[in-house]
């Protein structure tokens, strides 16, 4: 197929651009393979490049042009912005214009990570039994599981886990040796299935005596219904050191249908108080932003406070597991609250554990063909992210700009890390050999010094969140982006950086006036001596 | 102290309202002034500070196989249930407090017996600190359209009025007396904020009257009803929102429902649609506009004084503030003593009304975070002191009450003492070449969040557990310290350049920065994580002491070095916070003054 085919007009004259809270932009407007450009043709060259796959929906009373060119460009665009096939997407044409100083795609390799594992436990050990993702085809190649548990034993508890997903470290608690994993379902159906190779599998991970935490996102009720399907939960007879707990998360169709409200009442313009309540509790949103970021809690909380390991698994083990299973690292992990870790953390928990970012992000909120596999799932973990961010704000290596950045590139990019649904996918796409990683781009200087948070303090503690209903906020920077000028509160966040520098150069003035003043005294002490 | 027959009881419970934890066991002590509750925890003696004055509440609850339980609300929205073992100690208590909460005569009220160590001198200046002819001036009044006038002396045209008024010029004193007659209670149009900036004469004003003017009269008038409601609905409303509050471990869904229904953030967005209306007929339009109400002591006073904030950038200085609420507030006529409930009385005429306007201010804090010389600390302060009534500028319904109380010579002002410690109340992010700006907020529903540093503020569980106004505050100390010392090594090198050139001695360089900062590093506690209650985790959790009730004890006590840590948890947790803070004070300049005290 060729772009020229879908475009009918490549060029319109004399198009406008209207825009909430600035002036209307007179130009032209083109359409090329990936991108809608508006150019004013002016000295001050405004230009809106405006990506395809970010078109959620096109309605032909906001593009204000002569009605006949609509026609034919909304064709175009639609045909356009729902390009089905992979490698037509633009990843695959964008050339970067930047000089890649380090290649993301080698950023964060798992035998890197298994590394930094080996330095504080040998109880662990890497397995290669994926490596042509035979055994479970959403895991990457490698994963790191229990030393004293081989292969063999893996290949049979693979089978006895939904989707092949048997369970893989997640995180390691340096403080006490604990250890969280996420795994999918046990496939144990109505007749009890039992599988001995899984309960040894997850019993090695505990120590003498000591019990773990299974964590089912969800309830009691659906796991036992999850039994029809062939899926389950693990009987309390044949896992007496583990107790269940039951935490219902929200998936799949559920959180879409929740964010398209939330979306639809922040463009609600009726000024009315009661009904931008009304519609924000109706969306449920923070509804579920609570309940992951309780679950979460509880996760680290077994973890820190109890002293125990803990499993995470909802069905798939691929949406709410995560959600829950990252979480936990940030409030445990310091290292994931620094830019580079928590890159590490999205590469390893969400791409690399296999969360189906291509079906999930197809589209966002305003699109009208809704497709069953789309669910802002990690969209809700940035959410959270955000919420302890807003509570420990002296915690984060980065600021609210970088998850903002993160979201949108998860919707739609010039990279390719998002693409593909696990690591499967992406090696059949070639993606490193074909397009640019996302981190190629963000780790480069002076593009991060855009998402560093002055006020970051390096602290070794676990922060545990507030998760009562007064201490959320709905996330303004992505939800009123558009309905609200920033201007004063990124006058306000520009201050605080000043603030900080200056003390900065401070310093550094201070510094150099004491060495000066340092070599002036021996230069003294020299003409003293005789 | 004829109220006060157990002034001590042991063995009392502290519960926490949010978590299960443990309860704090203390002793209760009632004083004249304060309730105290000091834990008996050998670690640390943890003191709660409640301010008589401050409670609106005291609820007996039924008795339990612990103890009574006794549930206190105050208006600073603080909630405390204690539990006291035996019932007739319970009921001592709960009827001393009773008694002590709701003073009968002015002259029982704190202030009267508060002595902040001032001599007479320093009082009668305090109380001239901020004087209403001088705003006037500053306004830019008299001039050509405006004048004094003294129809209002000894309070004869209109008593609730102060006496310092002023009104077009060359209007009769039969004209203004004619006016009164018209308006409900007497309060005829005066000035309440001149606009300079434009070139013709824009201003505010401010009225009362039943009813409305009839059109047919009042040629190149334009009316707009506006439809703040009244005082009883808000007094309920806030009722509504404060059992939204007090919900134990409410779903999201509970608490949005509860936010909506009680209709507070609907009240507080038609009073800043109400200002910003005002503001915008006077900036934008060149309008001269008369703002009323019924009888113009609330509703008007919160929109005019709102307007003004948002046209005159001096109200928003921390001096200009108070200029704000002596001239809008205190000096029109704004009855105080009766909204907020200082003395036994008609609980219908109690109202949050001065709640409502600090709130307002808040929502344009956030919204514009540089354009305030304040921070939310001194709202809360303020907020704090209207109730208190430790000080004598609130106490009273008008000023002509507050005459003939003498309460310049019996009682101290608040301002020359919030002045005193205005750094800890400096919004470090201010910018103060942002003058001459009229702020014109974004009154989209959406702009009105929950303020849970106020209605929440006790339950500092739900707080950020970090803030950025601390962190700010420390770096302001340390940009000073580090320009000193740039400054005195100028010097020295300056000194030392003299020196090597002429007689050869050396200067000691004893120059440190001081790397200290106030900012408390605290480990979360956990909230309701645990449901199904199914397993019993160890609560570690640190907390900050709350000592915030009272003024007095609050001088003292307001910053943060003052906070000490509790520990309710047990020793192993203990341990690894008193390790963790250690780490934290090795991290550069994270030092914690927080004291844990074995």
């Amino acid at each position: 197929m060729e772009f020229v085919e879908l475009i009918k007009t490549p060029r319109v004259d004399g198009a406008i651009l209207h825009r909430p809270f600035q002036p209307r932009v007179e130009g032209t407007l083109c359409l090329t393979g990936h991108h809608l450009i508006l150019s004013s043709r002016q000295d001050n060259n405004e230009e809106l490049w405006l990506l395809h796959s970010n078109i959620d929906a096109i309605e032909k009373r906001l593009v204000r042009l002569e009605l006949r060119v609509i026609m034919i460009n909304l064709f175009s665009l639609q045909a356009l912005s729902t390009l089905d096939s992979t490698t037509l997407m633009y990843p695959f044409f964008y050339r970067p214009m930047f000089e890649v100083l380090e290649d993301g795609w080698h950023s964060f390799l798992p035998e890197h990570e298994f590394t930094l594992l080996s330095a504080m436990t040998d109880e662990w050990r890497l397995s290669y039994i994926n490596k042509d993702f035979t055994v479970c085809t959403s895991y990457p190649p490698i994963v790191i599981v229990p030393k004293s548990i081989d292969d063999e034993t893996l290949k049979k508890v693979a089978t006895f886990r939904q989707g092949g997903r048997f369970p893989v470290l997640s995180y390691y608690h340096k403080k006490n040796g604990m250890v969280m994993m996420h795994s999918a379902q046990p496939l144990t159906g109505t007749n009890g299935r039992r599988c001995k190779e899984d309960e040894k599998l997850i019993n090695a991970t505990l120590r003498a005596g000591k019990r773990g935490y299974i964590i089912d996102t969800r309830s009691a009720n659906a796991a036992q219904q999850a039994k029809t399907k062939g899926g389950g939960f693990e009987q309390e007879a044949h896992y007496p050191q583990w107790r269940r707990i039951h935490k219902s998360i929200e998936r799949y169709h559920i959180l879409q249908e929740s964010l398209i409200k939330l979306v639809e009442a922040s463009n609600d313009q009726s000024h009315n108080m009661d009904r931008w309540l009304s519609k924000l509790e109706a969306s449920s949103w923070l509804t579920h932003v609570k309940e992951i970021l309780t679950t979460s809690c509880l996760a680290a909380q077994c973890i820190d406070r109890e002293g125990a390991s803990v499993l995470v698994h909802g069905s798939e083990g691929i949406d709410s597991t995560l959600q829950v299973t990252s979480l936990a690292h940030i409030i445990l992990d310091p290292e994931s609250r620094t830019i580079n870790g928590f890159e590490a953390l999205v590469e390893r928990e969400w791409l690399q554990a296999g969360h189906p970012f291509q079906q999930r992000c197809a589209q966002s909120a305003y699109s009208n063909s809704k497709q069953k596999n789309e669910a802002p799932t990690f969209l809700l973990f940035l959410d959270c992210c955000w919420q302890m961010q807003r509570q420990f704000p002296c915690s984060f290596e980065f600021n609210e700009q970088f998850l903002v950045v993160l979201f949108e590139h998860a919707y739609a990019s010039q990279f390719g890390t998002f693409l593909g649904n696990n690591e499967n996918e992406r090696r059949k796409l070639k993606l490193q050999q074909k397009t640019v990683s996302l981190w190629s781009w963000i780790n480069r200087p002076k593009e991060l010094e855009k998402y560093l948070n002055p006020l970051y303090e390096a602290n070794s503690l676990v922060i545990w969140p507030s998760v009562a209903p007064q201490s959320l906020q709905l996330w303004e920077g992505v939800f009123l982006r558009w309905n609200r000028s920033s201007k004063y509160l990124d006058e306000a966040w520009d201050e605080i950086i000043h603030i900080i520098e200056y003390n900065k150069d401070l310093q550094a003035k201070v510094n150099a006036l004491r060495r000066q003043l340092a070599e002036l005294q021996t230069e003294d002490g020299e003409l003293e001596r005789p | 102290m004829e109220h006060i027959t157990t002034p001590k009881v042991e063995q009392v419970k502290l519960l926490d309202r949010l978590t299960s934890k443990k309860p704090a066991v203390g002793t209760l002590y009632l004083t004249a002034t304060h309730l105290i509750y000091v834990e008996s925890s050998p670690e640390l003696r943890r003191e709660t500070w409640i301010l008589h004055h401050h409670i609106s509440a005291i609820e007996k609850l039924p008795l339990t196989s612990t103890g009574c339980p006794l549930l206190i609300h105050c208006k600073n929205f603080r909630v405390t249930h204690f539990v006291i073992c035996r019932e007739r100690d319970c009921h001592d208590v709960y009827s001393s407090l009773l008694k002590l909460s709701q003073p009968v005569l002015f002259e029982e009220l704190y202030a009267f017996s508060y002595n902040p160590k001032q001599n007479e001198m320093d009082r009668g200046m305090g109380w001239k600190m901020l004087d209403i002819r001088e705003e006037f001036q500053r306004m830019g009044v008299p001039n050509e359209y405006w004048e004094q006038t003294d129809v209002n002396e000894g309070y004869e045209t209109c008593n609730t009025y102060s006496t310092f008024l002023c009104v077009p010029k060359g209007t009769s004193k039969p004209i203004i007396v004619g006016s009164s007659k018209f308006r409900s209670r007497g309060r005829f149009p005066v000035l309440s904020y001149f606009f300079k900036e434009n070139s013709l004469n824009a201003m505010a004003n401010r009225a009362a009257g039943k009813g409305y003017e009839n059109e047919d009269h009042y040629s190149n008038i334009r009316f707009q009803f506006i439809g703040i409601e009244n005082i009883h609905v808000m007094r309920n409303s806030l009722q509504k929102l404060l059992e939204v509050c007090e919900l134990k471990a409410p779903s999201m869904s509970e608490f949005l429902t509860g936010l909506e229904n009680s209709g507070w953030l609907r009240h507080i967005k038609t009073v800043m649609d109400a200002g910003a209306f005002l503001a915008k007929a006077v900036a934008e339009e060149n309008a001269s506009v008369l703002v009323h109400c019924s009888d113009g002591w609330d509703r008007t006073v919160q929109v005019c004084s709102l307007a003004a904030l948002l046209l005159d950038s001096y109200y928003r200085s921390i001096k200009g503030f108070m200029v704000l609420v002596e001239k809008e507030w205190i000096s029109m006529g704004h009855k105080f003593s009766q909204r907020c409930g200082h003395l036994e009385g008609d609980p219908k005429e109690v109202s949050p009304v001065f709640t409502q306007f600090i709130e307002c201010t808040w929502h344009l804090m956030e919204q514009f975070p540089c354009a305030f010389e304040f921070n939310e600390r001194y709202l809360l302060e303020i907020h704090d002191h209207v109730f208190s009534c430790q000080f004598g500028n609130f106490i009273g319904n008008c000023q002509k009450e507050r005459q003939e109380l003498k309460l310049q010579e019996k009682t101290y002002s608040l301002w020359p003492f919030l002045l005193e410690k205005q750094y800890l109340y400096q919004n470090p992010l201010y910018k103060s070449n942002a003058v001459n700006i009229v702020l014109k907020p974004n009154t989209a529903p959406f702009n009105f969040k929950f303020w849970c540093g106020m209605y929440n503020r006790f339950d500092k569980g739900m707080q950020p557990r970090q803030s950025v106004l601390d962190c700010l505050h420390v770096s302001m100390k340390q940009k000073i310290e580090l320009e000193e010392t740039v400054t005195g090594l100028n010097q020295k090198l300056t000194q030392q350049d003299q020196s090597q050139s002429g007689a050869t001695f050396i200067l000691p360089m004893k120059i440190s920065i001081e790397d200290d900062s106030s900012q408390s590093q605290v480990l979360g506690v956990p909230q309701d994580y645990m449901e199904e209650q199914q397993i019993l985790l160890a609560n570690g959790t640190e907390e900050l002491i709350e000592t915030i009730s009272d003024g007095n004890q609050e001088r003292d006590n307001v910053t943060d070095s003052s906070f000490s840590h509790q520990s309710t948890l047990n020793n192993i947790d203990c341990l690894g916070l008193v390790k963790l803070n250690v780490q934290v004070d090795e991290g550069s300049h994270q030092i914690s003054q927080d004291t844990i005290e074995k």
